[in-house]
């Protein structure tokens, strides 16, 4: 975990509102684990005052990059960053995925900007022999987020793209292919996709992670702003930056 | 080597300088042992300990708002136990002074949580939390009721070995009366401000954006309603003062040394900038040594009005 002043590297537009910001920070790429995060100070002014939590999205040489969405005042700040400029970011938080394991076919589920966290561990899911198949869903093909995807089919609510209806089913309609593989699910999206993955997961024993979010303040524990139910414990609740965000999917009850 | 001095005293406690880490944004100062030095620093006040557990709010507990945050963590703590078994013992490893606050729902709960804490040599003060606002019982309703911080204040002093301040709650119309009434009952100091309560709605659904419905403002928002407590308190009582309430700089920490605090605490800014408390301290001394003043403790209640 490092604050560091990182430079901005570059800003592209991979999608509709769908931004890749590239930061040079060596110690932070050569720390990083794929699911980790990191907590940006976007301006120097207390708009936005909080650090902004962002997935990391991929790793080159020495520097990180994180994908967003802009939908608010952080976002927006961000989109208009120039090559040069510094920013102000801690990292890596959390825990990350696990990337060993007894399975041959890791079967990635995004929903929407929930794509985040996938092409850094796809890239190291592959460098262990592991199998890729990607599932990704939006709400149109606006929100479908392919990005350094491999072996990738989509699902649109409104068949824009790909499958109609919503990543979930698109997963169970694949099923019977690949249930005799022996496979593990690594899922990102909204708690509502996620909610269903769960059900999925529990209804054909599937084992999975998952990569939450919250709102946060501090992105290290001191906090305590990103409780999740346990699963195991009703009178424990657990923190989605430093417990999190990845999760067993058994481990935690969704809100 | 600075011939700047940094030192102050809370009443009886002396710290190295007046930098403290306010309770609830730090923890158990593990976590943000990884950013600053607690050698360094004045202190650090734990996170609300209550007798047992308390497992805290569900979420949404933050949001943020115009220059600030809302907050309903609802005290979420391991406890006087826990808190003694497993946190002590890294604390405790440091040159710093460690702060025990304590969260109760009733006195006798009060008096008990400092009966447990107070044997243990580590610990160099208490301060009594009787202004949160976000639990249903205790909390806001002792801080609003005179009478029963003083009763509070009287029965923790009986038992305490240590110094004991009481953090008083700015949701109230006259805040020195508070701070006369835990005089009064025998506090070693005040601590001003705790969170303003506060709300936020989203528009789209109509709910509040804290689960809790109203939650703690804190952050730069609040600094101007802090400061003017902590005014009203130096120049009504005769009670040591902590200055709390969106300090973001070591400009501002400096203000409320002016407006009347010997101390001040660090809160909101520790989840943006971690290593602040440590980062302050040079910046300090150049003030004082930029203003000719040689001990830092002149400084407090200096206002010209």
């Amino acid at each position: 975990m490092f604050l560091e002043n990182a430079t901005v590297e570059s800003v592209t537009q991979i999608g509709t509102n769908v931004f890749l910001l590239k930061l040079l920070s060596e110690k932070i790429a050569n720390q990083a684990k794929p699911g980790q995060f990191v907590n940006i100070k976007v301006s120097d002014s207390n708009f936005p005052l909080l650090r902004r939590p962002f997935s990391i999205c991929n790793i080159e040489s020495n520097s990180f990059s994180i994908m967003f969405v802009t939908i608010g005042g952080g976002t927006h700040v961000l989109q208009n960053k120039q090559p040069g400029e510094i920013l102000d970011v801690m990292g890596p938080l959390g825990n990350g995925f696990s990337l060993n394991g007894e399975y041959d076919k890791a079967v990635i589920v995004a929903g929407g900007i929930g794509a985040a966290p996938f092409p850094y561990l796809i890239k190291e899911l592959v460098k262990n022999g592991k199998e890729i198949l990607c599932l990704t869903g939006g709400r149109t093909k606006n929100d479908c987020i392919t990005y350094e995807m491999q072996n990738v089919s989509t699902a649109t609510d409104d068949g824009s793209l790909g499958f109609k209806g919503n990543v979930i089913e698109l997963l169970a309609s694949k099923f019977n292919e690949i249930k005799n593989d022996k496979i593990k699910i690594f899922g990102c999206g909204p708690n509502v996709m996620l909610k269903a993955l769960q059900q999925f997961c529990k209804t054909n024993e599937v084992e999975a992670e998952i990569s939450t979010e919250s709102s946060m303040a501090c992105g290290f524990g001191i906090c305590q702003g990103c409780p999740v139910q346990s699963a195991t414990d009703e009178n424990k609740f657990l923190l989605v930056c430093k417990d999190g965000p990845v999760f067993n999917v058994k481990d935690v009850i969704l809100p | 080597m600075s011939e700047v001095d940094l030192s102050v005293s809370i009443g009886p406690l002396k710290l190295r300088n007046p930098i403290l880490l306010a309770s609830g944004t730090v923890g158990y100062g593990n976590e943000i042992a990884e950013f600053v030095d607690l050698n360094k620093i004045g202190g650090i006040v734990t996170k609300s300990l209550s007798l047992k557990p308390r497992k805290g709010n569900s979420p949404q507990r933050v949001v943020e708002t115009p220059s600030g945050m809302l907050n309903a963590i609802g005290l979420a703590n391991v406890g006087v136990e826990e808190f003694l078994k497993t946190k002590i013992p890294f604390l405790q490893k440091f040159d710093t002074a460690i702060i025990c606050n304590i969260a109760a729902s009733t006195v006798e709960e009060y008096v008990e949580c400092t009966k447990l804490l107070t044997s243990e040599a580590s610990i160099s003060a208490f301060e009594i939390n009787v202004s949160c606002p976000n639990v249903k019982e205790g909390g806001l309703e002792f801080g609003n009721d005179k009478k029963a911080v003083a009763r509070i204040t009287e029965e923790v002093k009986k038992v305490s070995t240590k110094p004991v301040f009481i953090k008083l709650s700015p949701n109230v119309s006259r805040i020195f009366e508070f701070a006369l009434a835990a005089k009064e009952a025998g506090a070693d100091a005040v601590s001003a401000i705790n969170t303003l309560v506060g709300t936020a709605f989203d528009i789209t659904t109509r709910k509040p954006k804290i689960k809790n419905i109203t939650g703690g403002l804190s952050g730069p928002a609040i600094k101007p309603v802090a400061l003017a407590k902590v005014l009203e308190i130096k120049r009504n009582v005769d009670i040591p003062i902590i200055g709390i309430g969106g300090i973001f700089s070591w400009k501002d920490a400096i203000e409320f040394m002016i407006a009347g605090a010997s101390a001040f605490q660090l809160g909101t800014v520790n989840f943006i900038h971690p290593n602040i408390s440590e980062t302050m301290i040079n910046e300090l001394i150049l003030y004082c040594e930029k203003m000719k003043i040689t001990s830092i403790k002149d400084l407090t209640g200096s206002y010209i009005l």
